[in-house]
């Protein structure tokens, strides 16, 4: 009824090839967009930021980036750990060097240096594929973890191997450091992010995209049709350490404000994202937010109900929640193999004919 | 159906609401994990003691004292999102019992003017209360740890340690971290050699660190452990029958649940103390009577006198005390953050005192100031009995070498304080 395309004239290519053709769902994202930037930052908290806005901002910007690795082209990674610790360590690195340039560029930058590192690691995909590519960038998350560790220069030689985030600010508001104010983190993630998705969501729409597509769906039948192999994986890989590098030093300097490496990005952070784009959609830019919306905030929302509301013990809750959030990943995954993105695009077609189905 | 599951849950909700009370002490525990083994026995004795002065005492100084409970899993992700769940409640004063979370948190406490107690953890350098205004680590740190581990050595050895060996096996993490500059400059100093063997989270695999101390031969082990990895070193150290008086953890790394599995093998296992061990204090008498047998207890009321239980009573014993002498200065039993962060700054803790709550010698008497937020940094050597299953201490509390942590402590935290613009003062 509301959600129709009939009546809807496209006169122009770029309007009938426009993220959001539908109107009801453009007016949608307008609409979302503009609670997201005017009115949440008005009316959040401590609590509402550190709990569920920066980590679900965060999140999403590094589930883009491995979607792109993954999702669009193929190339399955479980270094995402290491590769946030090269964003979070490069950001440090610059923050405490050059203190007198915006925070802005030093987020950016480390993304730059997260992937030229994912290149180098991401190098052997040219050669090997599938679970033997998973092994070779599992070496990456290791190897890299363990040189934050080692070497001493990368933690400016603190006593304990910590690093931590000191107050810069952005157009005169400190968006790191303890006195950030709440709106200022927030709105920090959320203009980044929005340029992520945006950057992510044009290039894999282009001519790029669909090199990438083409290799992930069967890589000598696009080296025939003229795709070079070495370019797409290795931009794909570039891409993708960009954001996530980003996601990594947004996370240690926004979020956290202190990390290290082994605690703050081990393979449990690896598997996170993975399973994030898994459950969010392999493939989908949607499906990045999803996947990072279902994993960051089930948990919180249980916790809240389980101990804050049915006042439950914080171990029975803790155990449970485990219990609740992988029963509901078998479930999805059962239901829908490809994703919340796949039930999304799905519900959307039934909408379009509802309520008149013949 | 539908309004008898909503009465359901609303009986569900009021019975086990929070009790409205004014004195709020948010314990940030984890009860799941591979630290839950001594996560939980901590998080009991703290809770249990508090609702012992609510249950005897009528709370402190006529003040109910509440402890929200939030499981931070070890994860220092969980434990922000718990601070900002519970700082609102009014929190008096935090103890994140994890030295990932306590960076975290400093900044964070410090501008919002909440206290942090790290008994025996965290960031040694805290001591320095110049610079960090918020946070104490009394009675003792990981530096006087570390200093008093090798005194004991070198008595051990006859007074000189020239030419021995002594590895540190540590946790890999912030934590295992923190003593490395303390024992290079020890090292310097008495003349023995020292190497550091780190074990990765969460460390049930120990089989190439044991190898390589096969290899090396070292004279004496310190080592750094937290939860289950402590397990596992004990019993590899008795599978390659590893001298075990020449083996000594940390406070963290000292409890039953650590030795216990490795059987006879542990006999001789020796860990350092920054407090008394065994049950044979009155208050836990009390607590037996108040809590356990009242069916208040916040466990299974089984690890009264362990090791890691009793911490969790003494770090809750500070936090009461330090609210009692928060009471006392302000004249009101109604006290905010900033008046437990004074109350801790001039914090006395006397034999006397020690004795009126059921736990005489229990620990060292000290005093904190603003230049001293450590205490005098006491330990002492306990000692596992693996046949009569206890723990007991076998030397007195002494201090540590201060002229090598003294320094250290100031190098470290003027690094913090110029990173992080702080000019250290007191005012």
């Amino acid at each position: 009824m509301f959600y129709r395309e009939a009546g809807d004239f496209k006169t122009s290519y770029a309007s009938d090839n426009q993220t959001f053709p539908i109107k009801f769902d453009r007016y949608r994202y307008y609409a979302v967009m503009f609670v997201a930037f005017a009115i949440v930052p008005l009316i959040i908290n401590d609590y509402w930021v550190s709990a569920i806005f920066l980590p679900f901002l965060i999140y999403s910007i590094a589930a883009i980036g491995l979607n792109i690795l993954v999702g669009y082209c193929g190339q399955v990674s479980l270094g995402t750990g290491g590769f946030m610790a090269v964003g979070a360590y490069g950001c440090y690195k610059l923050m405490t060097g050059f203190p007198e340039v915006n925070i802005l560029v030093h987020v950016l930058l480390s993304g730059g240096v997260t992937g030229l590192v994912c290149v180098l690691f991401g190098l052997p995909s040219l050669r090997i594929k599938g679970f033997y590519l998973a092994v070779a960038t599992l070496a990456a998350q290791f190897f890299l973890v363990w040189l934050f560790n080692r070497i001493p220069w990368f933690y400016n030689y603190s006593a304990s191997g910590q690093i931590n985030a000191p107050e810069r600010t952005f157009l005169g508001v400190a968006v790191t450091g303890p006195n950030t104010e709440a709106w200022a983190s927030y709105l920090f993630c959320l203009v980044i992010l929005t340029f992520c998705a945006l950057v992510a969501r044009n290039l894999t729409r282009g001519m790029q995209g669909r090199q990438w597509m083409a290799i992930r769906d069967m890589d000598i039948a696009a080296e025939i049709i003229g795709v070079n192999p070495l370019k797409a994986k290795v931009s794909a890989f570039a891409v993708s350490g960009f954001f996530v590098g980003i996601a990594g030093a947004l996370l240690f300097a926004v979020y956290l404000g202190a990390a290290e490496a082994g605690d703050s990005f081990g393979i449990t952070k690896s598997f996170l994202v993975l399973f994030m784009i898994i459950i969010g959609g392999l493939g989908s830019i949607f499906g990045s937010f999803a996947g990072a919306a279902f994993l960051v905030l089930l948990p919180v929302l249980l916790k809240n109900v389980l101990v804050g509301w049915l006042g439950w013990p914080t171990d029975m809750a803790a155990h449970l929640e485990f219990v609740i959030v992988g029963g509901l990943i078998v479930i999805f995954l059962i239901a829908e193999p490809h994703g919340l993105a796949q039930l999304w695009r799905v519900a959307k077609e039934k909408l379009r004919l509802w309520p008149f189905p013949h | 159906m539908k309004l008898k599951l909503a009465t359901l849950a609303l009986g569900a909700t009021m019975a086990a609401g929070p009790v409205m009370a004014d004195l709020v002490f948010p314990s940030l525990s984890y009860r799941t994990g591979p630290f839950a083994a001594g996560g939980i026995p901590f998080a009991d004795g703290y809770a249990d003691y508090f609702t012992l002065l609510n249950e005897r005492d009528g709370g402190i100084g006529g003040e109910l004292a509440q402890v929200p409970e939030c499981e931070t899993a070890y994860n220092t992700e969980k434990g922000v999102e718990c601070y900002e769940a519970t700082k609102d409640l009014g929190a008096l004063v935090y103890q994140p019992l994890s030295t990932g979370i306590t960076y975290q948190l400093i900044p964070k406490v410090t501008a919002d003017g909440i206290p942090m107690h790290t008994m025996g953890y965290g960031r040694t350098s805290a001591k320095n209360g110049k610079v960090f205004s918020h946070v104490f680590n009394y009675p003792a740190n990981y530096w006087d740890g570390a200093s008093a581990g090798v005194n004991h050595f070198l008595e051990q050895a006859g007074g000189s340690l020239e030419g021995k060996k002594i590895t540190l096996l540590h946790f890999n993490g912030a934590y295992g971290r923190e003593p490395i500059s303390t024992l290079e400059a020890l090292s310097e100093k008495h003349g023995f050699d020292f190497n550091a063997i780190p074990i990765d989270y969460p460390g049930q695999e120990q089989k190439s660190q044991w190898l390589q101390i096969r290899r090396e031969r070292p004279d004496y082990i310190l080592f750094w452990g937290w939860g289950v990895m402590n397990q596992v070193a004990v019993q590899e150290a008795a599978n390659i029958r590893f001298p075990m008086e020449n083996f000594m953890g940390i406070w963290w790394s000292g409890s039953e649940n650590d030795v216990i599995p490795a059987g006879d093998g542990a006999n001789g296992y020796k860990a350092l103390q920054f407090h008394n061990v065994g049950d044979d204090y009155p208050v836990f008498e009390d607590i037996q009577k108040y809590v356990v047998d009242a069916g208040k207890a916040a466990g299974a009321g089984d690890q009264i006198g362990s090791v890691l239980y009793n911490r969790g009573v003494y770090a809750a014993f500070l936090a009461a005390e330090a609210a009692k002498q928060a009471q006392a200065a302000n004249g009101t039993s109604k006290i905010d953050a900033a008046m437990m962060r004074d109350a801790m700054e001039g914090l006395t803790i006397t034999a006397d005192i020690m004795s009126d709550a059921g736990l005489p010698n229990f620990g060292p008497a000290f005093n904190v100031t603003c230049e001293n937020h450590g205490g005098e940094g006491m330990a002492a050597v306990a000692q596992w009995d693996a046949s009569a299953q206890s723990w007991s201490l076998i030397s007195d509390f002494s201090p540590s070498d201060a002229s090598v942590v003294g320094p250290l402590i100031d190098a470290d935290s003027a690094a913090f304080a110029s990173e992080n613009n702080i000019s250290p003062n007191c005012n």
